[in-house]
């Protein structure tokens, strides 16, 4: 019999633990098959967070080296400097790469580091049980927002990939999805452009995922699906917002 | 040449091709010197980052890919290391850590001090762990010691701490560069990310679950701080031979302690020196032997007193031991000490 769906050879064969219709696992599908398809299973470094995804190295089967809480993008910086020809990229939740490491985010994208961060956007803390996050949208009941987010009193939904794009070093910044297949397909060429300008040389690229977390929304997977598509996405518009192979495009 | 310049030098005589660090005074010309000469290796690589966080977390991708990394700073800047440092000492990772510290709490002042020896000596950041600690006195120690910092590093994948102060950075003193030769015992870096070419993929982690294995992990820990204890111990002593009195004293507080010492043994007074090079780990046993023969102990550190918590657990109750501190950057003269050790002396009728 021909087989069509199989393990990509970047995962380990072990279940995942996270929460049912929790996208942390279609995306580390995703990256493990663009490995595979681009064939880069064996220079690739990945930098895992400080977030449900802290256990993200017991999934795929390549190089992971842990980073402490936000930090990801400064070790990754380390890294690809003493290696530069290895794939390099970070996977940080939105507490990790858009709070406590916003500065080490900034400056990487502005030195045009040539790693590619991977932005889940799950519009709170996974891991520590549902705080606001720096992307939990205005109005948004939290543990920490009870009776929703307020501006004025809590900070507004910030928009890093924006202000990414600004950097003179970034060279490309998307924002997906990953609530349906068409979002889904199209995250996972995101992905792959992401390393391929890091292949090619280009600078930073970040690639913003907006991802469900069922859990801490208290909603089923297809109201956090749903939810993406009637309010996230509606603050935090998906596509390219900076790509320096295609002149005259972005910001 | 001067202090900071040495340490850099010595860095790159030793191998390190890898500089992160933020400014600071007093050790700019450390950062200074490193820009300038790596960008002349076409190895080196020197970033300035943002911040001592960034720093010190680019300090822990290079050392995961195996490259002998650096960074420097003074007080400030190595408090806002301290989580980097744990998490070095959690993965085992080989990393050299300059503090050219200074006055403080806070801000402080960019005056010689030493206060920053329980943070260097206790671990300094969270969890159970220690770093090696060595502290030269001149600059011809700073460049020695800097140089064995990357090899012990590397030999027990442990972070080091070059602990001197402002005035060693600043100073400026004749320096003749040992040649570096590559330490036989040391293995091949075949735990560090490179890329899982024709293998499994590998990790570096400090993430435990489970208790009991993070037990295992800390005794782990605990095991190979037990045979640095073991190894690694290092110490001048200065005119011990025949004294009843002994000067302990560190860095450029065992300098001054040294001219103290020399002009109370021109008034017939037998004083000598012991001067522990590597504060962690700390000389305890030289002390104890020390012990049985003088019974009267000086201490003198730029601080409110914490070196001389060790020489305590060193000698135990029946120490007969006395303290002297000036924190804050202020740096006394071999006079004013060797005032305070003859009054000592001549109490005891010794
Ligand atoms: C210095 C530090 N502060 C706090 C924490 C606790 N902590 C772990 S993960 C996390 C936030 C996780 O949220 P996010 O980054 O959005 O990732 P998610 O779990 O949602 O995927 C926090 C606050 C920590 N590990 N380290
Ligand atoms: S808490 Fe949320 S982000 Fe974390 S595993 Fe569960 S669904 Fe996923």
């Amino acid at each position: 019999m021909k087989k069509v769906f199989s393990r990509p050879r970047s995962l380990r064969k072990v279940p995942f633990h996270y929460c049912p219709g929790c996208g942390h696992s279609i995306i580390h599908r995703l990256v493990a098959e663009v490995i595979d398809e681009m064939g880069l299973r064996e220079i690739t470094i990945g930098v895992p967070p400080a977030g449900c995804a802290v256990l993200a190295y017991f999934y795929f089967d390549f190089d992971m080296g842990e980073s402490p809480h936000g930090r990801g993008t400064a070790l990754a910086t380390g890294l690809k400097r003493a290696l530069p020809d290895r794939l390099v990229f970070t996977y940080q939740g939105d507490g990790d790469i858009a709070a406590i490491g916003t500065a080490e985010t900034i400056h990487t994208a502005n030195r045009g580091e040539n790693i590619t961060a991977l932005f889940i956007n799950n519009a709170c803390y996974g891991m520590t049980g549902g705080q606001m996050a720096p992307t939990t949208l205005l109005g948004q009941n939290t543990t920490t927002s009870p009776g929703g987010r307020e501006g004025l009193r809590d900070g507004y939904p910030i928009r890093l990939s924006e202000m990414l794009a600004l950097t003179d070093g970034s060279a490309y910044i998307e924002r997906t999805a990953v609530n349906s297949p068409v979002n889904i397909r199209k995250t996972k060429k995101a992905i792959a452009k992401g390393f391929k300008v890091q292949m090619d040389g280009l600078g930073f690229s970040l690639i913003e995922i907006v991802s469900p977390c069922p859990t801490n929304w208290r909603m089923s997977s297809h109201e956090a699906c749903q939810w993406i598509e009637k309010e996230i996405i509606q603050y935090y518009p998906l596509g390219v917002i900076k790509d320096v192979t295609k002149r005259g495009q972005g910001c | 040449m001067r202090g900071n310049h040495v340490v850099a030098e010595a860095a790159i005589r030793a191998g390190c091709r890898f500089y992160f660090g933020y400014p600071i005074t007093p050790q700019n010309e450390t950062p200074e010197y490193m820009a300038a000469a790596l960008s002349k290796l076409k190895d080196g690589v020197f970033i300035q980052a943002e911040s001592e966080l960034a720093a010190i977390n680019m300090v822990i991708g290079g050392s995961m890919a195996g490259v002998r990394v650096m960074t420097s700073s003074s007080s400030p800047g190595i408090s806002l290391k301290q989580e980097g440092i744990s998490y070095l000492a959690a993965l085992e990772l080989p990393a050299v850590i300059v503090n050219m510290c200074r006055g403080g709490p806070g801000l402080g002042n960019i005056a010689p001090a030493q206060s920053d020896y329980f943070q260097a000596t206790r671990g300094g950041g969270h969890g159970d762990y220690r770093n090696i600690v060595l502290a030269p006195s001149s600059c011809q120690e700073l460049a020695e010691l800097t140089m064995e910092a990357f090899d012990l590093a590397d030999i027990y994948r442990i972070p080091v701490i070059i602990l001197a102060d402002g005035m060693l950075g600043q100073m400026m003193e004749p320096v003749e560069f040992p040649d570096h030769k590559n330490p036989k015992k040391l293995s091949p870096k075949d735990w560090a990310l490179t890329g899982a070419k024709g293998r499994p993929g590998r990790v570096i982690r400090s993430l435990i679950l489970d208790p009991v294995l993070e037990e295992e992990h800390n005794w782990k820990l605990m095991r190979k701080y037990e045979r640095i204890q073991k190894k690694e111990v290092r110490y001048e002593t200065f005119l011990l031979g025949d004294a009843k009195m002994a000067v302990v004293a560190f860095g450029t507080a065992a300098r001054i302690a040294k001219g103290a010492v020399q002009k109370v043994r021109e008034q017939g007074l037998k004083v000598g020196l012991l001067r522990p090079i590597s504060l962690w780990p700390f000389p305890e046993k030289v002390l104890v032997e020390l012990g049985k023969r003088v019974k009267l102990f000086f201490v003198f550190e730029m601080n409110m007193g914490q070196m001389v918590e060790d020489v305590r657990i060193a000698l135990g109750r029946d120490g007969d031991i006395h303290f002297y501190g000036r924190p804050g950057g202020v740096v006394p003269t071999p006079l004013e000490i060797s005032r305070i050790i003859s009054s000592h002396y001549l109490r005891k009728r010794l």
